[in-house]
């Protein structure tokens, strides 16, 4: 007697905002009637903060991990107990998208230090000897887009030796000139980030240019707070030898899950730089940062 | 003795037997038949069966195709050319599978039309070359020895990847990089693999793919995908690189479908979408699926893999929104220019234009950005870092230039298809501008238009001239030159200087397979424009460079292709063999197989084009030279298909020989030919029946009497006859030659010969194998036989009697020899021939004969009805006639009483057809042998029916009212 539990969406992609409603069905499959002690669903928005054990330690990062922040949880009763008949059964619900108090719902993001997933649970508790089925489903949070209209705030840079930091030896760097831009550092999250690289001149033959998009997650806590800087993706953008003059395009796509509006709360921060990185033939490492402000119009 | 014989056999019943006396011009005006006439308008089952189109005309498909009906009408309309109307049907077929619905109405309105018109504009013709026709070239064309390697990095960039975050949760890492690996840290590497290995290896990964695919192991599937194009960033053994191309894009290809279809039929749900669907007819579920795709492929960490997975589920993108495609060709091709090894980037540019030009054609400024962008980073060619890389691979600069030559001729192609020609000036420009580089302008001729490039061949040439060679060799500039030439014309005052431009470079080009490769070419423009003059010239050198050393050993193929073209452009052989060289070139071909090729070609070529007999020395000589080649490489294990069809062209030359009137010349040339193509019976056939026909020609000219001078010809014709035939291996040729040169020889007045003949065949026959085989198959041989016996008889009507010899000394020969033959057991053969000598017998007997030969007295002259005559002839036939009674009866005793009565039928059917039955003995037998033939019931009634109808007609006739008397007699057994 095999019963199979489903949780099915109106939606193909998931995607909800606030005030909004999640709808969809619970589908009970099973060749017989199925006994059961009621059915329920839950709704629940949470943010997982973890502190970094760089800044903390290892042993408090473990421990000490701060409680998660509840955004919104409800929990409503699909079925009394009672007995779901042979065949396939589709239960349809519906749950208002409303914060708890005065707080907001934030977009769905996957980090490492900062975790804030909405998550919808069917259970169906069974009588003795038959295990209780459950099922959950993930499903995003897009936050309201953003009232005012966003500057692109274009960003021009050349990277020369005599523009580096953190150089142990100048003299031994050799000569290059790389231009270029980067067409908005406000970027739109469902826009790819655009711009341009022109390598007007190199001593050392370039083996690879890369863009390294970073994520930078701040978690406050009792102690005070941890920032730490991660890699989300690595985008090779040039490989090889280029041709000098030639401008070569920037273009990366924003990732879903692992990427949201750059968001501040009193508790923690998410933010977003890229990372220009050359990669010269011997090996030198060359890297522009960006810092950029994510947000959805 | 032979009388002493028939008469010795004890006779059964001794019947007097009269020959019915015949009068053959009024039988024939009897049986004439009545002259109809013939009322065009009426059935006639040998009509051209005319189908008419019964489709309603605007419902295209529902009409039904087997209604057809022979109708009358005067123009048959040919029902593919009037359902199609004019339209080629394959391109109509391919734009009609384009749109939705089909239509081949002819009545589609003009909105349909316009519709169908831009469609055109849209789709890629039949005149693009595709890829596929590329593929194969390519990979037979860039192989290696060297050993190659496949890695497969797995997980490999892990370290770096990962470096900043240690302590990355363990579930994001996986996601993000379970992308890059295939399995679990396991790294592959495949070291020293030979070619063959690595085309096996890539083929495994293909079908890991779509077994992966077919398991729902998507990511499976990608990263296969991811990895393999991984491969194609990797130059080392860089001559391979072309193939390696190939090999990978095939995979790629094979994704990008299966991608494609998954898709596809993720939104066929209800029914399935159009080929031309809109964004609306998209379901949800399917676009996030491929938003899906397209955000993971986004991640991908290299570029190259990135590059090349985006384009191969490029045609995807119509199921996210209708610019897609158009915005995404652009980004691509700019994101090619990261690329910083030329090779690796051209070839990228290549595959993007394929898949251009496959999912969007219409797009064009892509290509054409592609080409622009490819010229802008011409220069990286001769950068160092390339110069670095061959330098320690070992790779000449001109072999290394040649791999770009698919690409760049790819891309060119697919910039230059149907593109208006001012752009293609402006592309031709651009090259100039770029120094007038050797590889470039080579792929330029190679992928333009033929005529646009014919157009300015004498720019060309300068510029071709003009150009630094930097290692690209000038004379496949001209080999490219001369292709295009070949398919279009330059205007004609250039074409002079253009050849002695062209032959200029290429005559100084010191490699012999580099020569011949591009003299082969330019033999065409040669051909098409010029006389024999230049050709000659052209030869004359081709001979001068491949001669030393023995270099046309390796070149047979190109010299056959000259052979070919030149054979292509003269028709007149009488102009191909005043070309001096032509001789001595055909003498280059000295490998046996190759040499009879080249024969073969030309023989052909000689049969389809040459309509009038010739008698040139030139032709002939030659010719004769040429076919000696075929002859003499038949020997012991030549097969017969290949001696068949080299007799069938030595035979079409022979009968192209005539020297009009002097037929002496024409017998000696038989002579020489017999002597030359002795190996080939099928020649010797052809032959006799030459000189045959030439003894009859002769006689015809002479108006039937011979001059002493032509029956002494027609002699020599005969005795040439009569000592060929003799050499043939084949029994039944030899006895039909026999025969016909016998019936020659009579015709000519020839009376020995003809006898020598005649008694040559009897004589033969003998030999005659009980089985022959026949197209592989043992068969027996009695029926061919019979055949052959019949007609013999008929012709021994006409021959006189030899003096010397005694009455009907040929008839009764024969007759011998079939009595001696060793026929099959329980054969009635030799009774049958007894039943048709019988016909023979009674019309020798009549006093004029139903044919006879002009000016050669037959036995009604020389005997004159002489009662002599007559007796022995009705003696013969009592003896035959006695001989088929006894076998009638030996049949009335075995189990042949069937056999017996279908004998016992014919033998009444020709007594009644030849026999006087008014004899009362004759007439007694006639109908004891109708009793007999319905005695056991196994005649056919209805044969009986009409043959009793037949002799009531016959009966009407006065001299024939006996047969009335007989008819009561003859009575029709009723069937139990």
């Amino acid at each position: 007697m095999s019963v199979a539990l489903d949780l099915r969406l109106k939606r193909a992609n998931k995607v909800y905002h606030e005030g909004e409603v999640l709808a969809g069905v619970v589908v009970i499959t099973s060749k017989e009637a199925v006994q059961h002690q009621g059915i329920s669903l839950t709704m629940e928005g949470l943010v997982n903060l973890q502190l970094s054990s760089k800044s903390v330690g290892v042993f408090e990062a473990f421990y000490n991990s701060v409680k998660p922040i509840q955004l919104i949880s409800s929990n409503i009763e699909v079925a009394k107990p009672g007995k779901v008949p042979g065949g396939k059964t589709e239960i349809p619900f519906e749950f208002p998208l409303q914060a708890k108090g005065n707080k907001m719902l934030y977009e769905t993001y996957h980090g490492v230090f900062v975790n804030i997933q909405y998550t919808l649970r069917c259970d169906m508790r069974r009588p003795l000897l038959a295990k209780d089925l459950s099922k959950t489903c993930e499903f995003m949070l897009h936050c309201q887009p953003q009232k005012s209209k966003v500057q692109p705030t274009p960003v021009d840079f050349t990277i020369t030796p005599e523009t580096l930091q953190n150089v142990k030896e100048r003299t031994s760097l050799p000569k290059f000139v790389i231009r270029g831009h980067l067409d908005a550092t406000n970027c739109v999250i469902t826009q790819p980030l655009t711009g341009e690289l022109v390598v007007e001149s190199s001593e050392v033959a370039i083996k690879s240019i890369e863009l390294q998009l970073v994520r930078v997650e701040t978690c406050g806590c009792a102690e005070g707070y941890a920032r730490d800087a991660t890699e989300i993706q690595n985008i090779q953008i040039a490989e090889g030898d280029v041709c000098h003059g030639l401008p070569i395009p920037i273009y990366m796509v924003f990732p879903r899950l692992f990427t949201c509006p750059t968001l501040e709360t009193t508790n923690f921060k998410v933010e977003f730089e890229v990372n220009v990185v050359i990669v010269l033939h011997d090996d030198h490492l060359i890297t522009e940062n960006f810092p950029l402000k994510l947000c959805r119009v | 003795m032979l009388e002493t014989r028939f008469h010795s056999i004890a006779l059964y019943s001794v019947f007097f037997r009269h020959a019915r006396v015949r009068k053959y011009g009024a039988e024939l005006q009897r049986c004439r038949l009545d002259a109809v006439p013939v009322d065009l308008g009426d059935y006639h089952p040998l009509k051209p069966i005319t189908v008419t189109d019964s489709r309603s005309r605007r419902g295209g498909r529902k009409g039904s195709t087997s209604s057809s009906s022979s109708s009358s009408s005067s123009v048959a309309p040919d029902p593919l050319s009037s359902m199609l109307e004019g339209t080629d049907p394959l391109s109509l077929f391919a734009a009609a599978s384009a749109s939705e619905t089909p239509t081949l109405s002819h009545s589609s309105s003009s909105v349909e039309l316009g519709r169908k018109r831009r469609e055109n504009e849209e789709e890629v013709g039949a005149d693009f070359e595709p890829w596929s026709a590329k593929r194969g070239e390519i990979l037979a064309r860039f192989t290696t020895t060297e050993k190659l390697s496949i890695n497969l990095f797995m997980g490999s960039d892990k370290n770096k990847a990962s470096s900043p975050s240690s302590a990355v949760s363990e579930k994001v890492r996986t996601r993000l990089e379970e992308l890059d690996d295939l399995e679990e840290g396991s790294q592959r590497e495949l070291l020293n693999l030979s070619q063959q290995d690595y085309v096996n290896r890539i083929e495994e990964l293909n079908q890991s793919l779509k077994e992966a695919w077919s398991s729902d192991q998507k990511v499976k599937a990608l990263k296969i995908v991811i990895q393999c194009s991984k491969l194609l960033s990797d130059t080392s053994v860089i001559q391979f690189y072309p193939s390696k191309f190939v090999l990978i894009t095939d995979i790629l290809d094979t994704f990008g479908r299966l991608v494609y279809e998954r898709i596809w039929s993720m939104c066929s749900d209800p029914r399935p979408i159009p080929d031309s669907f809109s964004v609306e007819d998209v379901n949800d579920t399917a676009k996030e699926t491929c938003l899906n795709w397209f955000f993971k492929i986004a991640s991908i960490r290299e570029l190259i893999p990135r590059l090349y997975v985006e384009a191969a589920i490029l045609k995807c993108n119509r199921f996210l929104n209708k610019t897609g495609i158009q915005e995404t060709l652009p980004r691509l091709t700019a994101m090619i220019r990261g690329i910083g090894d030329p090779l690796v980037a051209v070839y990228a540019r290549a595959y993007l234009c394929r898949v251009g030009m496959e999912v969007a054609p219409h797009l064009k400024d892509s290509l054409n950005k592609n080409f622009f962008d490819l010229l802008a980073s011409f220069r990286q060619i001769h950068g160092d870092t390339v110069q670095n890389q061959l330098v320690i691979q070992r790779v000449e600069i001109p072999v290394y230039l040649t791999l770009y030559s698919p690409a760049i001729h790819w891309i060119l192609q697919c910039v230059a298809y149907r593109a208006p020609d001012v752009l293609l000036t402006e592309m031709m420009e651009r090259c100039k501008k770029l120094g007038n580089n050797a590889l470039l302008l080579n792929s330029v001729m190679w992928a333009f238009r033929p005529e646009f490039v014919a157009a300015r061949a004498t720019d060309f040439i300068g510029m071709i001239k003009d150009c630094d060679e930097a290692g690209f060799p000038k004379h496949l500039l001209f080999g490219s030159l001369g292709r295009s030439l070949a398919c279009a014309d330059p205007p004609e005052s250039e074409r002079l200087p253009i050849l002695n431009e062209a032959w200029k470079v290429i005559t100084k080009v010191r490699s012999p397979q580099d020569y011949i490769n591009c003299a082969e070419i330019w033999v065409e423009f040669t051909c098409r424009h010029f006389t024999k003059r230049e050709v000659n010239t052209v030869l004359a050198d081709i001979i001068k460079h491949m001669t030393p050393d023995r270099a046309f050993e390796d070149a047979y193929p190109q010299l056959q292709s000259v052979m070919k073209k030149i054979l292509t452009y003269f028709h007149n052989f009488s102009v191909l063999f005043s070309m001096e060289k032509f001789l001595p070139f055909l003498d280059m071909f000295q490998k046996d197989s190759v040499r009879v090729e080249v024969c073969k070609s030309i023989m052909e070529v000689f049969i389809k084009h040459q309509q009038e007999p010739t008698r040139d020395p030139v032709i002939l000589n030659a010719l004769l030279h040429v076919c000696k080649t075929m002859h003499d490489s038949v020997n012991a294990l030549t097969v017969e298909d290949e001696k068949r069809s080299l007799a069938l062209l030595i035979n079409g030359f022979i009968r192209m020989v005539s020297f009009g009137r002097d037929f002496e010349q024409q017998l000696s040339f038989c002579v020489e030919a017999r002597a030359t193509f002795c190996n080939l019976e099928p020649v010797i056939i052809q032959l006799i029946h030459t000189v045959n026909q030439l003894a009859m020609e002769t006689r015809r000219v002479m108006g039937g009497s011979h001059s002493r001078k032509t029956a002494a010809f027609v002699r020599a014709c005969a005795a040439y006859s009569f000592i060929t035939i003799p050499s043939l291996t084949s029994i039944f040729s030899r006895l039909h030659l026999y025969l016909l040169s016998g019936q020659v020889a009579l015709a000519n007045q020839c009376l020995s010969q003809a006898d020598a003949f005649l008694k040559a065949a009897v004589s033969v026959l003998p030999e005659v194998p009980r089985t022959i085989s026949v197209e592989g198959k043992q068969r027996s041989s009695e029926a061919f036989l019979l055949d052959f016996i019949n007609s013999f008889l008929s012709t021994l009507l006409v021959v006189p009697d030899h003096p010397e010899q005694g009455v009907l000394y040929l008839v009764r020969g024969l007759l011998n020899m079939v009595q001696d033959y060793t026929w099959e057991d329980n054969s009635d053969a030799k009774v049958r021939v007894y039943i048709s000598a019988l016909p023979l017998l009674a019309a020798m007997s009549q006093e004029s004969y139903l044919y006879t030969i002009p000016k050669v007295d037959s036995n009604e002259t020389l005997y004159g009805g002489d009662p002599k005559f007559v007796a022995e002839i009705s003696r013969l036939c009592e003896t035959l006639i006695g001989q088929v009674l006894d076998h009638l009866k030996t049949l009335g005793r075995e189990e042949g009483v069937r056999r017996q009565g279908s004998l016992a039928f014919s033998l009444f059917s020709t007594l009644l057809a030849h026999g006087d039955l008014r004899n009362n003995k004759l007439n007694q037998l006639a109908v004891n042998l109708w009793n007999l033939s319905h005695k056991n019931g196994h005649c056919d009634t209805r044969t009986s029916v009409r043959t009793l109808e037949h002799i009531k007609q016959q009966a009407q006739q006065p001299e024939l009212s006996h047969l009335s008397d007989m008819l009561l007699r003859l009575s029709l057994q009723s069937r139990a």
